[in-house]
């Protein structure tokens, strides 16, 4: 099986649904034929015309309005933000108009062939404006599906599911892992279900949910706590709305035990939402708190960078503190 | 791309070199400008158009009454800006998509959207194509073209470069026509929208109601420029002012950007000037920041009546027929509020249908826990009650005949 790098893995699920329906149509600022600033849609230009793949003004709330237009048309735009850090121009365009459009004509008009790509997250030098995780804000917004590949495997097949998914999707991408994360993708077309989380590692001690570029983080603090003799099992949610309970509280009936680990700032962030509805569910299986591994509530600092982030150190002190509690 | 010459003195520009004229056609006592040219319009559409201008104003004042009576809880009115509302939807093909603000109604009663479905959404009950989700006169229909209407201010208009976009890939000659206030200019969406659709060369009518008001905030206010039309020039676009209380001039400017827009794939901007005689809506009051007197100049100068006499001076249109539309618009108004209201509420189930195309297990087990809540307390929550259980049902209906 041939390996790609996930801008790859994203370029070729592009060519793919671009190349199998014709309203399907790529956009956003240096998108057209440079194939966007990291690459992600190279050539699709070239392929399939400039009508199809092309430069929008450097405006992001003109970006999605113009895709929710698109979306509500009846063609299926995949509209790209260059930064996740950039969405917020477009944040009245997404929450008030992409997460209701279905919802306030009574389904007689809807947004759902619509795509929304950004990378996301830290470990680049990115400082406060290249670096952010803003997907707790959007899955607060009922009406979106929210969904955050780990590798190019999973990049191709969820960014397949989430092009042709009767719901409009926010598609963050792990900027950090574009290049460095390496792996085995099948040439063809397939898609990976939303809303459904995955167990990648199965354990016995202590559950660890994660997702994006996060997942290779925990990996790491798995490896050291598994020499200690720690057991682990390992969830990547993949998809934060919705998301998938089921799957996380059948994980804690299990292990007792819960590490819930994001880069994002830990107040108001996507862990707290899962450590109440464990708590919910799972209240008298529970042995320790549940752990919460998170960015510290600060703008995202750039020197302190390797500080700042939930590294595995932090993962496997929250590992060990848990199962020791 | 910009091409310039060079100067060698530091020369401003404040663009005072541009002044842009209003388009006029029909003058207020009915009859044309001279060297005014009426657009070619046969009796049955000009009388259609007459037609939905009155059935607006018709509908808009006892719409309003009727809140004021608290049989409503909110409505905004189309009064004064009928002409350019219907004149503009008159000039476009039947299929082309609307994208309105909010006080564009009489778009919809133009293009054949009955009493019984403005009530149906004005009452929220169980016909309300909307399903009784959204405050009144949030009305969208998808046979007529016509976007339900969202709230937030200036939103539609980039949807409306994007629609149109993918109306220009589709090659079906369409486009859409978006409008919006001068003070929904403002909003950053506008700009986004304007320079989009000038890049991307899209077959949208940009048609700003400057109708002098954005809630209490006149115009002067607003912006310092002449009107919203100069800024065209900065996106490259083609714009005209027209006078938004003649219908001729309405229609006739929007039939010449239709075809700019489908014909040569440019998007237009039209800013018709009008006045809006209502207040913003049923939860305002304009004595507080403008005078009666400016009210009566403006209704002076009445979109209706001015097409009115110009029907009259056809031969077209008389007293008695004109007495007759009103007293039937008027009954009819009246007997499909009565039977809206009488309608129940959309099901309990319609509360988590379509926030996504599928209900979610998680919103699925907050339906159940709501239902079951609902079960101890049915009074509390009669219009979910009357959906769950068929006694509680049948018990509000015999309540709610006995309040009659």
């Amino acid at each position: 099986m041939p390996t790609k790098n996930m801008l790859q893995a994203i370029n070729n699920a592009l060519d793919i649904a671009m190349g199998e329906d014709d309203k399907v149509l790529c956009f956003g600022e240096d998108v057209g034929s440079f194939g966007g600033v990291f690459r992600a849609t190279s050539h699709l230009q070239e392929k399939y015309g400039r009508a199809r793949c092309f430069n929008t003004p450097l405006v992001e709330q003109g970006i999605i309005g113009f895709a929710n237009g698109l979306a509500a048309q009846g063609s299926v735009p995949v509209a790209e933000i260059q930064f996740a850090d950039y969405i917020f121009p477009a944040f009245d365009q997404i929450v008030n108009e992409t997460a209701k459009f279905r919802y306030r004509s009574g389904d007689l008009f809807n947004v759902g062939g619509l795509t929304i790509r950004a990378p996301y997250g830290g470990g680049i030098a990115g400082g406060l404006y290249h670096s952010q995780s803003p997907e707790a804000y959007f899955a607060h917004t009922p009406g979106l599906k929210v969904v955050i590949p780990r590798d190019p495997y999973q990049a191709k097949g969820l960014l397949l599911a989430s092009i042709r998914d009767p719901d409009p999707v926010i598609f963050f991408e792990p900027k950090r892992l574009y290049r460095a994360a390496v792996g085995e993708v099948p040439e063809e077309d397939y898609q990976l279900p939303l809303g459904e989380a995955e167990v990648t590692k199965e354990g016995t001690d202590v559950t660890l949910v994660g997702w994006g570029a996060q997942m290779e983080v925990i990996d790491r603090a798995v490896e050291l706590a598994e020499k200690d003799g720690i057991s682990c099992e390992v969830i990547d949610l993949r998809s934060l709305l919705p998301w998938d309970q089921d799957s996380v509280a059948e994980s804690v009936f299990k292990t007792g035990r819960l590490v819930v680990t994001h880069e994002a700032p830990r107040t108001g962030g996507f862990a707290g939402e899962i450590a109440a509805v464990v708590q919910e569910r799972c209240f008298l299986y529970l042995e320790s708190p549940i752990a919460r591994v998170t960015g510290m509530d600060t703008p995202f600092p750039l020197t302190l960078e390797k500080e700042y982030l939930a590294d595995h150190l932090k993962i496997v002190e929250a590992i060990r503190a848990t199962v020791n509690f | 791309m910009t091409t310039t010459a060079d100067i060698h003195e530091p020369t401003f520009l404040a663009g005072d070199e541009f002044s842009i004229p209003t388009f006029r056609l029909l003058k207020q006592d009915g009859t044309l400008h001279e060297g005014a040219k009426a657009p070619d319009l046969e009796q049955d559409k000009a009388l259609a158009i007459y037609h939905a201008m009155v059935a607006t104003r018709v509908l808009d004042e006892r719409m309003l009454a009727a809140q004021r009576q608290g049989r409503l809880s909110f409505y905004m009115q189309c009064t004064g800006e009928e002409a350019a509302v219907v004149g503009a939807t008159a000039a476009l093909d039947d299929a082309d998509m609307i994208m309105a603000q909010y006080r564009e109604q009489g778009a919809l009663v133009y293009r054949g959207f009955t009493f019984d479905e403005f009530m149906n959404q004005l009452f929220g009950n169980e016909l309300d194509y909307g399903k009784g989700r959204q405050m009144p006169i949030h009305y969208g229909s998808r046979k007529l073209h016509y976007m339900t209407i969202s709230s937030p201010l200036g939103t539609q208009i980039p949807q409306a470069t994007g629609y149109a976009y993918g109306q220009k890939l589709a090659g079906d000659g369409k486009c859409t026509t978006v409008f919006f206030g001068e003070g929904a200019a403002s909003e950053g969406d506008f700009h986004a929208a304007l320079n989009m659709a000038a890049v991307h060369e899209v077959p949208v009518i940009f048609f700003c109601r400057n109708n002098g008001y954005a809630i209490s905030t006149p115009s002067i206010e607003q912006f310092a420029a002449d009107g919203v039309a100069p800024r065209a020039f900065g996106y490259r676009m083609h714009v005209i002012r027209v006078d938004g209380n003649d219908i001729l001039a309405v229609y006739s400017a929007t039939q010449e950007a239709r075809r700019i827009a489908v014909e040569n794939n440019k998007p237009v901007l039209i800013e018709a000037m009008s006045y809006r005689l209502a207040a913003h809506s049923s939860s305002d009051d304009p004595s507080g920041y403008r005078s009666k007197k400016e009210e009566e100049a403006w209704r002076e100068k009445d979109p209706i009546l001015r097409m009115q006499r110009w029907l009259n001076d056809l031969g077209w249109w008389n007293e008695e027929e004109e007495k007759a539309l009103q007293e039937s618009l008027r009954k009819e108004v009246l007997e499909t509020m009565k039977r809206a209201e009488k309608r129940p509420p959309p099901p309990l189930d319609s509360m988590v249908s379509d926030v996504y195309a599928d209900v979610t297990p998680e919103l699925q087990r907050q339906l159940d826990a709501l239902k079951a809540h609902i079960r101890q307390y049915p009074d509390a929550y009669p219009k979910g009650a009357r959906s769950l259980d068929p006694d509680v049902r049948a018990a509000d209906d015999t309540a709610a005949k006995g309040g009659e």
